[in-house]
């Protein structure tokens, strides 16, 4: 999932990068070899996957706060054990993906600092609300049928501790999209109002979640050479396509209509084809304007600040055992 | 204000008995107990785990990938150290 | 749907308070995923949360089949308001800061693996069966809390601070753990429930070990707060149900 990161431009200044070293790199990407933390790789790659890997990890903590938003509020005991597991499951994805970051030598320290001081990105859809219990229904359904679908892939990228952190992922995420899907069922067997429910929750997620696999390719700054270097196995497009061509006949066992008047059925292609994206409200989402921007930052910071103490005492007390230990040593 | 750095432990996982521990990813914490059990916590949660190690990245030595044709090419031109370099009749059977 | 009254057998009473002290407590620790003080820890207290609601809900449905009136542990848990509720009071109270959250869970657990290690030998079959998982659950609670208290009441002088803070508070609601009523008495009498005074030594062996190591005092037994087990409760519990039944109470009779 998450991986809008690829389609900022790369500001960093163009290093005159060794030849062979390069020659080498690249053929090895072409075999399908991957790459590992201490093997020589451009200072491109480098960035392109710190940044990427990192807004993925950002998008995992920050994702964990609107669904977080209804574990209390979870409207049976089994729903709200699954819910607490899947909003768990998210903090050990962010943890995964903050460690393959680290093993290109940026801390989980100075990551978290990006994303807190506004530097990093994450996914636009975590800056949407859960406004109805439908809302987790649908996050499951909708944004986690999309992140499979960018994510499967991934567990194929070229650089390993980030396919070895997919692969853990996508095992782990096989029940969050079943979970989700489930709750829409039932509320869209169960009362009119609960329908009604499942349909308002389908109309503000949709195009929400098609944004989510990020501009078009046209529009695409990166998709190119993160192609190449294969961080990125499929285009923003042809997933798109691949989640709408898989949601639309699921939307329609559930009974409830895509908010998109243009969506019809391409017998030729075999595809659904949907109408045109409102790009302009994406750009504004990442320029911070969505509904929730300021709050999942706040929320993000505060847990961050009022931690600091406890990180502190930790490492304190960890101090005072070593020099304890050193002591009894010295003494014996 | 830097945020001091917590440290880094490896997590290696038995998963079932006779297998060797492997390696299945990292935690953060200052200290072993606590490794233990972020490493518990994060890394078995569906029943993975029999036994768990946790090493301080930082003690970890790794091997340079410049190394790579000094450390393990040499071993290419050894064929006498696998089986098949010996001709033996078939009628002697398996050995 | 309206509230539910439960015919309240001292089995049926027993479970509900065993139950509801696992569910509140839950609840309580759920409140921190996606705020904790690291992932680490988010991923932590989730788990602690989960053993928790997995015993509540084993209690809830026999305390539902004991009952015989058909109901279902939902029924139980969100069709009840808080004077129905007989958690012990520690439970229920706010979720505090991380020093509060981690001594709580430390208290609690230090009573609970004892009460379920004793319970694995209850003359009720299904309480020893949830006895049995429940324990080994427990084990781990003590561990977790308890290495968290040693840390902060020996980290820095503000981990300390809040340790000390959170032990005034919680210290006057411990005395709850070990009272027995006539219910309890009877489940006593009956070999269904450990005897809460045979409980104390052990949750007082575990308390001293890990305040000793953790450099805090242990706290004179003054006056203690009581009421919970029988429905009398801090004014947080109400909230706490208001967020937690909002749907089932707002849409009642739906499947959810």
């Amino acid at each position: 999932m998450y991986t809008q990161a690829l389609n900022q431009a790369d500001t960093g200044s163009k290093l005159v990068e060794d030849a062979d070293k390069l020659a080498r790199f690249e053929a090895k990407i072409d075999a399908e070899e991957r790459i590992e933390p201490n093997d020589w790789m451009p200072e491109a790659y480098r960035r392109t996957l710190v940044r990427q890997i990192s807004q993925h990890a950002h998008s995992e903590i920050v994702g964990m706060l609107p669904e977080g938003n209804w574990i209390t509020r979870a409207p049976t005991l089994r729903r709200k054990a699954a819910l607490i597991a899947k909003v768990q499951d998210e903090g050990g994805h962010g943890l995964y993906l903050y460690a393959a970051a680290e093993t290109l030598g940026v801390s989980r320290e100075e990551l978290i600092d990006q994303l807190l001081s506004g530097r990093a990105k994450y996914s636009s859809i975590f800056n949407y609300p859960t406004l109805t219990w439908a809302d987790i229904g649908c996050i499951g359904w909708l944004v986690d049928g999309a992140a499979i679908m960018n994510q499967i892939p991934l567990c194929r990228t070229s650089y390993g501790p980030y396919a070895r952190a997919m692969i853990r992922i996508c095992k782990e995420e096989s029940f969050h999209q079943r979970q989700g899907y489930e709750i829409m069922l039932t509320l869209c067997r169960g009362s009119a109002e609960q329908k009604a429910m499942a349909q308002d929750a389908l109309n503000r997620w949709w195009w929400p979640a098609l944004m989510m696999f990020g501009p078009p390719d046209a529009a695409s700054v990166h998709t190119e050479q993160s192609m190449r270097w294969k961080i990125k196995r499929f285009t923003n497009d042809a997933l798109r396509q691949q989640f709408v061509d898989a949601t639309v006949p699921q939307a329609h066992f559930l009974g409830l209509t895509i908010p998109d008047p243009d969506l019809r059925y391409d017998e030729a292609s075999g595809h659904w084809r949907f109408g045109a994206i409102d790009w302009e409200e994406f750009r504004q989402v990442l320029a911070g304007n969505g509904p929730c921007n300021r709050e999942r930052m706040e929320a993000r910071r505060r847990a961050h600040e009022e931690g600091a103490w406890v990180r502190e005492a930790a490492l304190a007390h960890a101090a005072k055992r070593r020099a304890r230990a050193a002591a009894k040593i010295a003494a014996e | 204000m830097t945020e001091p750095k917590m440290p880094l432990w490896e997590v290696f996982i038995r998963a079932r008995s006779g297998l060797a521990h492997r390696h299945v990813g990292s935690v953060h914490a200052a200290d072993a107990e606590m490794a233990l059990q972020a490493a518990r916590d994060t890394y078995t949660r569906r029943g993975e785990a029999l036994s768990i190690w946790v090493v301080p990245s930082a003690a970890i030595t790794a091997s340079d990938p410049a190394d790579k044709d000094s450390l393990f090419e040499p071993t290419a031109s050894k064929p006498y150290r696998h089986p098949t370099f010996y001709d033996i009749p078939s009628e002697v059977g398996h050995m | 749907m309206t509230t539910i009254a439960i015919t309240e057998t001292p089995l049926v009473l027993s479970l509900l308070r065993l139950a509801d002290t696992a569910l509140v407590h839950s609840h309580r620790l759920s409140e921190w995923c996606g705020h904790a003080p690291m992932i680490e820890e988010d991923l932590a207290l989730a788990n602690l949360a989960l053993d928790l609601l997995g015993q509540a809900r084993a209690l809830y449905t026999y305390a539902a089949e004991v009952e015989g009136a058909g109901r279902t542990e939902d029924d139980l848990a969100y069709l009840r308001d808080a004077p129905q509720y007989r958690n012990v009071l520690m439970a229920e109270l706010p979720r505090g800061d991380f020093a509060f959250t981690i001594l709580r869970g430390f208290l609690l657990s230090a009573w609970a693996h004892p009460f379920w290690q004793a319970a694995t030998r209850s003359t009720d079959a299904q309480l020893a069966a949830i006895a049995a998982k429940a324990e080994k659950e427990a084990a781990y609670h003590v561990r977790h809390t308890g290495e968290w208290t040693i840390r902060l009441g020996d980290g820095t002088d503000e981990s300390r601070r809040r340790m000390l803070a959170a032990l005034e508070a919680l210290w006057p609601y411990s005395g709850e753990l070990f009272e027995a009523d006539a219910a309890d008495r009877a489940m006593i009498a009956a070999g269904v429930l450990p005897d809460p005074a045979t409980i104390r030594p052990a949750w007082e062996a575990t308390v001293t070990r890990v305040f000793d190591e953790a450099l805090l005092p242990r706290p004179a037994d003054g006056w203690m707060h009581t009421g919970g087990r029988s429905g009398r409760h801090t004014e947080h519990l109400g909230h706490m149900l208001a967020v937690m039944q909002h749907l089932q109470r707002a849409y009642p009779g739906c499947s959810w």
